[in-house]
């Protein structure tokens, strides 16, 4: 396990020294690009936060009214037999739904267990290892005027309940 | 769908807030949480900016277009019914990359484009193609190399590495690709076109 906790000190570095390292091969101005780029940071950012405001506000109330204790209740069979952290299992049902909606939730664990607590390292876990399903399957279909879209929900759903059991063996074997 | 969602949120949530009688926490969680949705933005700002710079590098020194040829037998496989050299394959491959890269901006056209020349090989226009199932299930299951707003995050929550669920990220994700590869293909076997 600590191999791989190793392995992940050395991913981000190795990831700017091979960047960096075909861009100067490449004879790229590394850094006027860099600038350009970074520019498209401010732009998601800033569009993100009036959808965060709506979600985090919508998630606040729910879980301040009591709403939320009643509904990880109910879904704790299920949390308990794949040893997740109850708390997130409203995730798992949101985050094939809404990017958006899913991000503000997986803010709202990481504000109230912290970051590096076990409930939290799912939670990110789940938000990085899996898409928005119905969003990209609307665009991308509708694109074409797709009306018949065959097995591809049922394939795409199949894997994400994958990534979600995943998710959580990856947090246990890694960090537990 | 996420309309229903978010009222059907809001509006529980005031019922649940009535009758366990907590209307005073529900008001300051509604004020509170439009304010953390800002200070959380303004704390993803900087590591944001960072990797989407850093992935514009790897676009403009031709990183992208390198990982993308080293990938295409795989392509052969996932996508048999793809006629060689058609144009449909390269747009497949910029897409994932693009995807792996976490450049959203680019990924999304460059798929849009991919399933344009996929309905151009397409004989009944209105139902999707194995090469477009096989597709759309790689894409949402895609694996991300730099999960650059949740390592954002994690930075601005004072996480003391935030970069550590990395790996468990990418295990998750080649498992839900690998599990969307074997569904797509053995689907594809049983789906027969008509229904």
């Amino acid at each position: 396990m600590d191999l791989i906790r190793h392995l992940s000190d050395y991913a981000v570095p190795a990831i700017f020294v091979v960047i960096l390292g075909v861009a100067v091969l490449k004879k790229v101005k590394a850094y006027d690009v860099f600038v350009e780029g970074a520019k498209d940071g401010i732009d998601t950012i800033i569009k993100i936060i009036p959808s965060l405001v709506g979600l985090l506000v919508a998630v606040g109330v729910f879980k301040a009214s009591g709403a939320m204790d009643s509904l990880i209740l109910l879904l704790r069979p299920i949390t308990d037999l794949l040893g997740m952290p109850p708390q997130v299992a409203p995730l798992a049902l949101l985050r094939p739904i809404s990017g958006s909606a899913s991000f503000a939730f997986v803010t709202e664990i990481i504000k109230s267990f912290g970051p590096d607590s076990y409930a939290g390292r799912v939670a990110a876990t789940m938000m990085g290892s899996t898409e928005t399903i119905f969003y990209t399957l609307a665009v991308y279909y509708g694109s074409v005027g797709i009306k018949n879209i065959r097995y591809t929900l049922i394939a795409a759903i199949m894997a994400d309940i994958i990534s979600v059991i995943a998710s959580v063996w990856a947090c246990q074997f890694i960090f537990g | 769908m996420l309309n229903y969602i978010w009222i059907g949120l809001l509006m529980i949530g005031f019922t649940f807030g009535i009758v366990n009688g907590r209307l005073d926490d529900v008001t300051k969680a509604a004020m509170d949480s439009s304010q953390t949705a800002v200070t959380v933005c303004i704390g993803l700002l900087g590591v944001m900016c960072l990797w989407t710079g850093l992935m514009k590098i790897a676009e403009k020194s031709g990183l992208i277009r390198i990982i993308g040829r080293a990938v295409r037998p795989v392509l052969r496989f996932l996508f048999p019914e793809i006629p060689k050299e058609h144009p449909a394959l390269g747009a497949i491959v910029m897409n994932l990359v693009a995807n792996f890269l976490g450049l959203g901006n680019a990924a999304t056209p460059l798929g849009i484009k991919a399933m344009k020349e996929l309905q151009s090989i397409n004989k009944d226009k209105k139902t999707a193609t194995n090469a477009m199932c096989m597709f759309l299930v790689l894409n949402t299951a895609a694996i991300q190399l730099v999960p650059a707003n949740i390592i954002a995050l994690r930075t601005s929550e004072g996480s003391k590495k935030p970069a550590e669920i990395i790996i468990c990220i990418w295990i998750a994700s080649v498992c839900a690709t690998i599990m969307g590869i074997i569904a797509a293909k053995m689907l594809s076997a049983v789906w027969k076109k008509d229904n």
